[in-house]
């Protein structure tokens, strides 16, 4: 069975299925408007945490949040199973395809064949719709890839169920209930207001000032961890601002693209100068990456650039602070 | 960034065949989408990540054979785990798993425990018993 689904591409995984989930149900939302309303921007910095043997610097909520403040905002009821093995999860996806329903689901990203080597590692919230299955073939479209693709039974089962932080269990969603029209305005202001509120919150490892404090401990590295470890942390933080899925500048541009968006549907022309203002912002991101990569580029560094790359970051906090105060303020 | 701004670098991308969609500005001020190849900060960025891996792995080659430490910690390595996602995965404590560590322990595993780890690993007994098996 194959049910009759249009792939689209996106940047991100999360925005991406509910965005071509909703396309399939006949409404026209773009990725950037379901990452705006689920209030997507984000900057945290998680003390006491390592993954990849780095510290935890993240540009988003947690995995799922976008898209619970999106379906509560606009008023879509979705539906969420998670399974204990893998025949009922099986039985359950079965269940659906044939209901001529294609359904989201939550994977790990280790197993998944279709991906280059290099990019899989052990996140476990990655999210692909399934559409169809052909014999044993399960017929995948996956946000992030150019066109859809497929998984065998065993491949599916086996990232559906991975193990570790943020295990799927199967977890397997789809949208039921649809207001007659979706409550765009409203959502917006929320989702606009939530990011402000975040990003200017008074804690030192959130929003700005977490951004701040980032920098003062990116000029302690190379002293007090040494160069190759410095430039290891260095390294995954350009990886979290740039990797497969920010749509660049840690999801500043996708930002830009939802703001400029929601100038038209506010009729708010301030929204449009201030999506500007966050795509200046976002370039800014992409210098400081291209600094921070000429530092752990050659390996070993003077410790002047690591001063240099932390001036850049304050820079840009101070930059984004009175972007969102200004923002606050535009709605 | 402007559209015709969107790297087009050389990247791991390009073995997979495989575009990254960016968000990016055209000349008239209006946001679009376009394909990217890749970028070299991050190419650069993700070449040292996979080179720190491959030195982790290197490290763990040389305990197993000095006998300081069990294939499973070299098969963790290759498999970019760390201990609690390994233990996630074979289903046991971590305490275990870190003791199942030690060659002298390892050596003692019943076929039951063995089979749970080389499932994991993708790999069978024999070489999960003698790392110079792995392919």
């Amino acid at each position: 069975m194959k049910i009759d689904f249009t792939h689209h591409q996106s940047a991100h995984c999360e925005n991406g299925v509910v965005s071509n989930l909703l396309k399939h149900k006949g409404y026209q939302i773009s990725e950037p408007m379901v990452f705006g309303i689920g209030s997507g921007l984000f900057f945290v910095y998680i003390p006491f945490l390592k993954v990849n043997h780095a510290p935890v610097v993240s540009f988003r909520p947690m995995p799922g949040i976008i898209f619970k403040r999106f379906a509560q905002r606009v008023g879509i009821k979705v539906k969420r199973f998670k399974f204990r093995n893998e025949s009922s999860a099986e039985k359950a996806l079965e269940a659906e395809l044939q209901r001529n329903n294609p359904v989201g689901l939550q994977v790990g990203v280790y197993h998944l064949s279709y991906f280059p080597d290099e990019y899989r590692f052990h996140f476990n919230a990655h999210n692909l719709v399934v559409y169809g299955k052909e014999e044993d073939t399960y017929l995948i479209s996956d946000p992030v890839m150019e066109t859809t693709t497929t998984l065998t039974k065993k491949e599916l089962n086996r990232v559906r169920f991975a193990k570790g932080a943020m295990a799927p269990k199967g977890h397997m969603y789809y949208p039921v209930h649809f207001p007659k029209e979706l409550q765009l305005e409203s959502a917006i202001k929320k989702g606009i207001k939530t990011v402000c509120r975040d990003m200017l919150a008074p804690v030192p490892y959130v929003g700005v000032r977490g951004m701040r404090t980032i920098a003062k401990l990116i000029r302690k590295w190379p002293e007090k961890k040494g160069v190759k470890v410095a430039n290891h942390y260095l390294g995954q933080l350009v990886r979290m601002q740039e990797e497969i899925g920010t749509g660049g500048g840690g999801f500043r541009f996708i930002y830009g693209a939802f703001l400029q968006e929601a100038a038209v549907i506010l009729k708010n022309p301030k929204l449009k100068e201030l999506s500007l203002e966050i795509t200046e912002i976002g370039d800014s991101w992409r210098d400081f990456a291209i600094d921070a990569s000429r530092i752990y580029k050659n390996r070993s560094s003077e410790l002047d650039a690591y001063n240099k790359v932390a001036d850049q970051l304050v820079a840009l906090s101070n930059r984004e602070e009175v972007f969102f105060k200004k923002l606050k303020k535009a709605i | 960034m402007k559209k015709s701004e969107v790297p087009q670098d050389k990247s791991n991308l390009e073995s997979a065949n495989f575009r990254e969609l960016c968000y990016a500005v055209d000349e008239n001020g209006e946001y679009t989408t376009e394909n990217s190849t890749g970028w070299d900060p991050k190419t650069i960025a993700l070449n040292n990540a996979i080179q720190d891996i491959k030195e982790r792995i290197d490290a763990a080659k040389k305990r197993v054979v000095a006998n300081e430490s069990s294939p499973i910690d070299y098969y963790m390595e290759v498999n970019k785990m760390d201990l609690p996602i390994l233990a996630s995965y074979v289903g046991l404590w971590q305490w275990r798993v870190k003791r199942h560590f030690k060659p002298q322990v390892f050596k003692k595993l019943n076929t039951k425990i063995l089979q749970k780890y080389a499932d994991v690993f993708d790999i069978t007994i024999e070489q999960l018993q003698d790392i110079d098996k792995n392919i």
